[in-house]
């Protein structure tokens, strides 16, 4: 009977094609307007490594002003100064660790006619790339000793390499970075975390850094950095060296775990360096220290920003306002069919067989107003991206999903909305139609 | 085979009540056709439509071959009708936008066939009707007459027990009336029971007995047509008058 009752579903949408394509477009309008957002929304919630988020652990060390809340009003500081992630990365306690900043420096090209532009960097470890299952394209990363050792070493993002050497293997090729001849040792493939959740301080949808470079290099030759900067005291002197030895936060650091003992195991370690820390006049604050998996850093963060929820809840209000208008739609042409519904019943159709072939009109309709939804939902999403530019350009992708979640909303919401006029159109007593027919 | 017993139908509205059958008894044999007159407002059609299990009864008790229908659910009072009544309407009540097969099929669907046996009574019915060349047409292709037989195919279709017929000549002309009712004639002869409501009394003739209804009760069961053609003609003359008097 449900091919039957598709059959007849179309043929009741061809009948009346005005009243069709008004349904249509309301649940279309609503659809589209709520998967604009809760795409938005998924996307910057979605789980950006999914297959190790949960033995990634951010490192957040109490050094704070005692008198001070916190950066940007979080209960805790989300960077570390560059004391204790050097600390950090010297003790070495967890499976992997990196300590890494975002900076940016100038690249060089080696043609003549071509002049120097700025790229955007990162300073890490190591560690970096097996840590964050990062894929090459060309080579790999560099390993342990070229950290130890201050190698000139390079790990080139796929869009660099393509622009620099034509998206050769550039591997073993120099690259001048600020006067500086680094040697490429690595060219990723596409690497397009969203949130880029091992940055959030310096904007969880930004791009990834186009180039990668030994942290202790940066620091050995006092490379600049882009990143966010807080201090809660002034620095005690001038120059580098001071900076590196005052309480300025500016690391992001991360420590993978692969169990709840290395875990536990690892939280006893930072609770014990603080302790020592705070022997010698550091840490002034009570003993705060998080080891946050991923999903928990992002929500720590908030990295879904309220006004994207606010504007949830009023495309949701706006989906239900344009259901509302859907029952009403759906009630005149169901009840128009009154002689239909009255003659098949006379013919032996019961109440819950006329029931489930409208339930299954309001699905088809449903999903033509998915289907065009679909569409407008794309429109809405091309806006926001023309309206916010690079900020928000890494969101406004639509994947299976959430294609197939707009197609679910829209059949479940025509659903819904079909329920009262299929409800009454199955109660019409055929009596009264028939002989009017 | 069909048995009222006091049947009492009131509608009911806040202001007013309205007693459409009173007390109506009326028993039906297999293989009779009855057709059923009465002035307008009588309750013919209010009966049909109970007999039919389109609507129910507020009193009294009907079985339908020895079975109480007063208290079937309403998936078992569907299923009744499916499998042993067959309707005709005045107003044929084709669907505009299916074809003569998909139509005839309607009644079929309900019933669960499979799709041979769907297409073996289409064809059948269709046949028999004389329409089995135009089961691709859409009604609106077909005039009054054969949109009647069309409808007498869907009803037959099923092969019912009961034909029930609301004025089946009542929406066409003279030649075509004629045509219907010796389809229907055809179709009493072949051992269905049919119960038909008209006006006209030219057409209860051709019934084997009239039950004529008046305020909501039987005022004559099983009176021979020929008395029933001139209570009907009595009625129609009278009707006249008061309307040129």
């Amino acid at each position: 009977m449900f091919s039957y009752y598709l059959k007849l579903g179309w043929l009741s949408i061809r009948r009346n094609p005005f009243l069709s394509a008004l349904m249509i477009a309301a649940i279309a309008v609503g659809i589209g307007a709520s998967m604009t957002t809760i795409t938005v929304n998924y996307l910057m919630s979605s789980n950006p490594i999914p297959q190790k988020s949960g033995s990634l652990f951010y490192v957040q060390l109490d050094s704070w002003d005692p008198n001070d809340q916190g950066d940007d009003g979080f209960d805790l500081i989300d960077q570390l100064t560059y004391l204790d992630a050097m600390a950090l990365m010297k003790a070495g306690k967890a499976y992997r660790q990196i300590a890494s900043n975002r900076s940016g420096l100038v690249l060089e090209p080696q043609g003549e006619d071509e002049r120097p532009f700025s790229v955007d960097t990162r300073n890490t470890w190591a560690d970096f790339f097996p840590m964050f299952d990062l894929r090459f394209q060309y080579g790999s990363g560099w390993d342990g000793s070229a950290d130890r050792n201050l190698e000139k070493v390079v790990v080139l993002s796929k869009e660099i390499n393509e622009k620099v050497f034509g998206g050769e293997d550039s591997v073993g090729r120099n690259l001048r970075l600020n006067g500086m001849d680094f040697r490429v040792v690595g060219v990723l493939d596409t690497f397009l975390p969203v949130p880029k959740f091992y940055d959030i301080t310096n904007g969880a949808f930004n791009d990834p850094e186009e180039i990668y470079i030994p942290f202790n290099i940066a620091v050995e030759y006092e490379l600049p950095r882009n990143g966010n900067t807080s201090c809660w005291k002034p620095t005690d002197g001038d120059g580098f060296e001071a900076f590196l030895n005052s309480e300025c936060v500016w690391i992001q650091f991360w420590a993978e775990l692969r169990s709840e003992q290395e875990k536990q195991e690892y939280m006893a370690f930072l609770d014990a360096y603080v302790e020592q820390q705070k022997e010698l006049g550091r840490f002034p604050k009570p003993l705060n220290n998080q080891l946050s998996d991923v999903m928990e850093f992002m929500e720590s963060q908030e990295v879904v920003e309220d006004d994207a929820q606010v504007m949830l809840g009023l495309s949701l209000m706006f989906l239900a306002v344009c259901l509302l208008n859907t029952i009403g739609l759906l009630l005149a042409k169901f009840l128009g069919k009154s002689g239909d519904i009255g003659l098949r019943r006379a013919l032996g159709a019961s109440r819950s067989s006329l029931f489930i072939q409208h339930m299954i009109e309001s699905a088809m309709i449903g999903l033509g107003g998915g289907i065009v939804g679909l569409g407008l939902a794309w429109l809405g999403l091309r806006g926001i991206e023309m309206l916010f530019g690079d900020y928000i350009e890494n969101m406004v992708g639509m994947d299976w999903v959430m294609v197939l979640t707009a197609v679910g909303l829209a059949i479940m919401s025509a659903l819904l909305a079909g329920l009262y006029p299929t409800w009454r159109a199955s109660r019409i007593a055929p009596a009264s139609q028939l002989k009017t027919q | 085979m069909l048995s009222m017993q006091n049947i009492s139908m009131v509608y009911r509205t806040d202001l007013v009540e309205t007693h459409a059958l009173r007390e109506f008894s009326l028993e039906v044999e297999e293989g009779d056709f009855i057709s059923v007159t009465g002035p307008s407002g009588s309750g013919k059609t209010t009966f049909l439509n109970i007999a039919g299990l389109l609507e129910r009864f507020t009193g009294g008790r009907y079985e339908l071959d020895g079975r109480d229908v007063s208290a079937l659910s309403d998936a078992e009072s569907s299923a009744v009708r499916n499998q042993k009544i067959g309707f005709i309407f005045q107003s044929f009540n084709l669907i505009p936008d299916l074809n003569l097969f998909d139509n005839v099929d309607v009644p079929l669907r309900y019933r669960g066939f499979k799709a041979a046996e769907r297409k073996r009574r289409i064809e059948k019915v269709l046949e028999m009707v004389g329409l089995a060349s135009r089961m691709k047409h859409l009604p609106s292709q077909l005039s009054g007459g054969q949109q009647q037989r069309v409808a007498i195919a869907r009803a037959l279709a099923g092969e019912p027990r009961f034909l029930l017929a609301d004025e089946p000549t009542g929406n066409l002309d003279s030649h075509m009336a004629m045509s219907v009712m010796e389809l229907i004639a055809e179709i009493n002869r072949n051992g269905t029971t049919i119960i038909m409501v008209t006006h006209d009394p030219s057409l209860a003739e051709m019934a084997n007995r009239n039950v004529h209804i008046l305020d909501g009760r039987v005022s004559d069961n099983g009176a021979d047509t020929q008395m029933a053609k001139q209570m009907v003609e009595q009625m129609a003359a009278q009707m006249a008058n008061a309307a040129t008097g």
